[in-house]
């Protein structure tokens, strides 16, 4: 076989290979250069400091608190679900549950990572936001709290599969040395186990929760169109992604400033997202070290 | 220096990294003789062989000096064509590794990928090197079965029929029984004693008995060092240096 | 022996596994929630006709239609590019800095939330490279999206071929192209093509970026050409859920109901795929 044959198809390879830092370079150029374009007409300050957000409105504000806001409400009561849920799946299944039961439940958890979003947006505005019209009669149809307990249905998985991970590679050893010593299951899961895969579990909460942060459906869906900072989960808000969202489904003409507003946003989103899967990612790379 | 000398071992060091494996190692190999690499595990007998079919270059990191030459020229220049090379110098390894395919294409593999495509010279080559390996009448009938499906024995002579598909002219094999049980094993020397007739044989060996059945000439390897090689007889019934009479008579290794 | 412990015990026992129970049974109710609402409108004309403002009249068939050439055109790019960086990275790329920047690079990509893909997908593939909201620059958007995915998957499959194999092959005097191509590759498809499977289902149920390139246009015809444009099931369901009149939520459901089965025949495909390789290797 000819040596130059086997020279192009390395560099086709490498081309294809290459694709992907293609791609993280259009998309760090395609916000960074909106983004400029948009702070030479909107002051930074204003945009990471104001609490209104009202491009679409005169008199138009941007500051984006209000979203980040709408973002971090839905997190935390994402969170909120997913971290006992999660937790209490992985004690279960890593330091109770015998292999048969173990071999039917990953699956149906692997299931649930598997159903799109818009299926959970519509259970999020359909069934959960009645029952807790029921619950709460002054809820509104669109609000936080329904969001944040269908995004944490959503990423219970996360937590549990990732958590269950560390907490199995905490050496047999460390629970027999405890057993040994008269201890009971739920002493060596919680003073034993839970501790030593401590950064594990974290790191597994951390990656559930950029996946809350970017997540676009169930937020668009459910939680509203209305940016405001609240403490009150039963009013609609909105986050960075159902903005960016409703801006792009051409509400604002292509090219103005208002349009623009989803770079300014998206760059912010996509900065957090990428810190936040950053300190995962170490806390998990730090954790998986010691084993 | 052509003449009886095959393979003619100048000098050859090899490094992994830092890790120095092979240290000026130097000799002469004669065509259609067979010997045998010995020494403790870890002396670098493996990397030895690697070196004559540069094998080793597949590792990263690896660096060899020094200079082999296979019928007067130097494999290590710079026109080598090191897979002509490779079609020169078979190997056989450790443990069997039939491809996850028949048997017929295990043995077809090597020819079509050096260019062999008629399937009647295929199949020649096939029973050809098939009945070379002593496994022909086991298999004649099963030729399109997985090589997968043969015992370890009849896997480690399939392995040799493939490297013999090609028609080497020296063959190198890696401690070839290790993985066998013994009527396997004797089944596989017989073949080696035999196949010296048409091949040079370099046999990689921690096993003295195996050695002292099947070889002509011997090398004894300590540590990286080429520290005696001679006939296998008077290796064994007379060596030079301490170091060798320690390992022939089972003191270490 | 303090009687307290043995309760202690039992109570881990229970809350974990009511927390176990109660996840699984989200997912239940999610699942039965939509086939009650969506089943009594799921009928034949609900797959074949058009979106309509008539909830009666209303069904599928563009969204479904459109569906199947996002993931076509989406399978025919991302399939080969997605395999051949993954064969670079396993089989041909040097241990050096530029290679770990190009891992970093597939790593980071795969964190990347999907919306923002849709964006690069407007600013490069509908404008930049003129192809406007049609079905290419929908598939190319999604190519960029799930190629992390299947160079994932595609490289643990090449990894777990054994090196002996390619040991083997190379002492007999193969290239490395044909290491990779002989010995490689035919080891490694059932692997690849099941990780791919799962790529391209997860690509089917993608909406956010998809709503950014489609919009939300009213697709009322079935798409003949990839410079069309289209809508995606996805995007028909977040439509329908939308609308403040109650009958398209039933819509939805129904929608959701075809979507599932649609992801449940792609990943038992892949589920099949492995099960028989599984069974070949003994």
């Amino acid at each position: 076989m000819p040596r130059a044959q086997e020279w192009i198809i390395e560099k086709l390879l490498f081309l294809c290979a290459l694709i992907s830092v293609f791609t993280m370079f259009a998309i760090l150029a395609m916000l960074l250069f909106g983004a400029i374009s948009f702070f030479q007409e909107v002051s930074i300050i204003e945009f990471f400091t104001g609490t209104k957000w009202t491009p679409l409105f005169k008199p138009q504000h941007f500051g984006i608190l209000p979203l980040l806001w709408g973002t971090l409400l839905v997190t935390i009561i994402a969170l909120g679900v997913a971290v006992p849920l999660g937790l209490g799946s992985a004690i279960l299944l890593s330091e109770y549950a015998p292999e048969q039961v173990r071999k039917i439940i990953k699956p149906v958890l692997e299931i649930m990572v598997g159903i799109p979003t818009v299926v959970y947006g519509y259970f999020a505005l359909t069934f959960v936001t009645p029952i807790l019209q029921v619950v709460f009669p002054e809820t509104s149809v669109f609000n936080a709290l329904s969001a944040g307990i269908v995004m944490g249905i959503m990423i219970t998985p996360m937590v549990s599969s990732l958590s269950e991970d560390a907490m199995l590679a905490v050496p047999q050893s460390l629970r027999e040395a405890a057993y040994g010593l008269g201890a009971r299951k739920h002493e060596v899961a919680l003073r034993v186990v839970l501790p030593s895969a401590f950064s594990g579990v974290v790191a597994s909460i951390i990656l559930a929760m950029s996946r809350a942060i970017g997540e676009t459906m169930i937020v668009s869906i459910a939680a509203g169109s209305t940016p405001k900072l609240t403490l009150n989960p039963l009013e609609g808000i909105q986050t960075m992604t159902a903005y960016i969202t409703q801006i792009s489904l051409g509400e604002a003409p292509f090219g103005s400033l208002e349009y623009r507003t989803i770079f300014s946003v998206g760059l912010t989103l996509f900065l957090i997202v990428f810190a936040v899967n950053l300190i995962g990612h170490w806390m998990a790379r730090r954790y998986w070290r010691q084993y | 220096m052509i003449g009886n000398v095959k393979i003619d071992v100048r000098d050859l060091n090899v490094w992994f990294g830092q890790n120095h494996v092979l240290k000026d190692i130097t000799l002469k190999i004669k065509r259609n003789t067979v010997t045998a690499v010995m020494g403790p595990s870890g002396c670098g007998k493996t990397t030895f062989i690697r070196a004559l079919n540069r094998m080793n270059e597949l590792i990263e990191g690896s660096r060899t000096t020094g200079e082999i030459y296979i019928d007067g020229k130097n494999i290590y220049d710079k026109e080598t064509d090191v897979y002509e090379l490779r079609k020169k110098v078979g190997m056989v390894f450790q443990k069997p590794n039939p491809f996850p395919k028949s048997i017929f294409d295990n043995i077809a593999f090597a020819p079509r990928i050096h260019g062999i495509t008629d399937p009647k010279t295929l199949q020649e080559i096939v029973e050809r090197s098939l009945k070379e390996a002593a496994l022909w009448n086991e298999v004649k009938d099963r030729l399109k079965d997985s090589a997968l499906d043969l015992s370890g024995g009849q896997q480690q002579r399939l392995c040799i029929a493939r490297a013999l598909a090609i028609k080497p002219e020296i063959l190198l094999l890696d401690e070839p029984c290790s993985a066998l049980d013994p009527s396997a094993t004797a089944k596989v020397e017989t073949l080696i004693r035999k196949l010296a007739e048409n091949y040079t044989v370099i046999i990689v060996t921690h096993n003295m008995q195996q050695a002292a059945r099947v070889s002509d000439y011997a090398a004894f390897l300590y540590a990286g060092k080429l520290i005696e090689y001679g006939g296998t007889r008077q290796i064994f019934e007379n060596p030079q240096n301490v170091l060798t009479e320690k390992y022939i008579t089972g003191k270490f290794g | 022996m303090i009687p307290g412990r043995k309760v202690k015990e039992h109570a881990l026992f229970i809350i974990c596994s009511i927390a176990t129970l109660l996840s699984i049974a989200g997912l239940i109710i999610l699942l039965l929630d939509a086939f009650a609402d969506g089943l009594p409108w799921l009928d034949f004309q609900f797959l074949n006709s058009l979106p309509s403002h008539y909830p009666d009249k209303a069904g599928i068939k563009a969204a479904l239609i459109g569906s199947v050439w996002i993931v076509g055109l989406t399978a025919l790019f991302s399939f080969p590019i997605g395999v051949a960086a993954a064969l670079y990275l396993e089989e041909y790329a040097p241990r050096n800095w530029f290679t770990s920047f190009i891992n970093v690079n597939i790593a980071n990509l795969a964190g990347v939330p999907s919306i923002v893909y849709g964006l690069l997908g407007i600013g490069l593939f509908v404008e930049s490279l003129t192809l406007g909201r049609s079905i290419l620059a929908g598939a190319l958007t999604m190519t960029l999206l799930i190629l992390p995915i299947i160079i994932v998957a595609s490289r643990e499959a090449i990894r777990s071929v054994p090196k002996a194999y390619r040991e083997g092959a190379y002492a007999l005097g193969a290239t490395r192209w044909q290491v990779t191509r002989e010995i490689v590759l035919p080891s490694a498809l059932p692997g690849i093509l099941t990780g791919t499977i799962l790529a391209l289902s997860r690509a089917i149920g993608e909406a956010a970026p998809m709503i950014t390139i489609a919009a939300l246009a009213y697709i009322n015809f079935v798409p003949t050409s990839p410079f069309d444009r289209f809508t995606v099931m996805p995007i028909q369901i977040y439509n329908w859920v939308s609308n403040p009149i109650r009958e398209f939520h039933h819509l939805a459901a129904a929608g959701i109901i075809v979507l599932l089965g649609v992801l449940l025949s792609m990943n038992s495909i892949a589920i099949y795929i492995r099960y028989r390789y599984q069974k070949r290797v003994r």
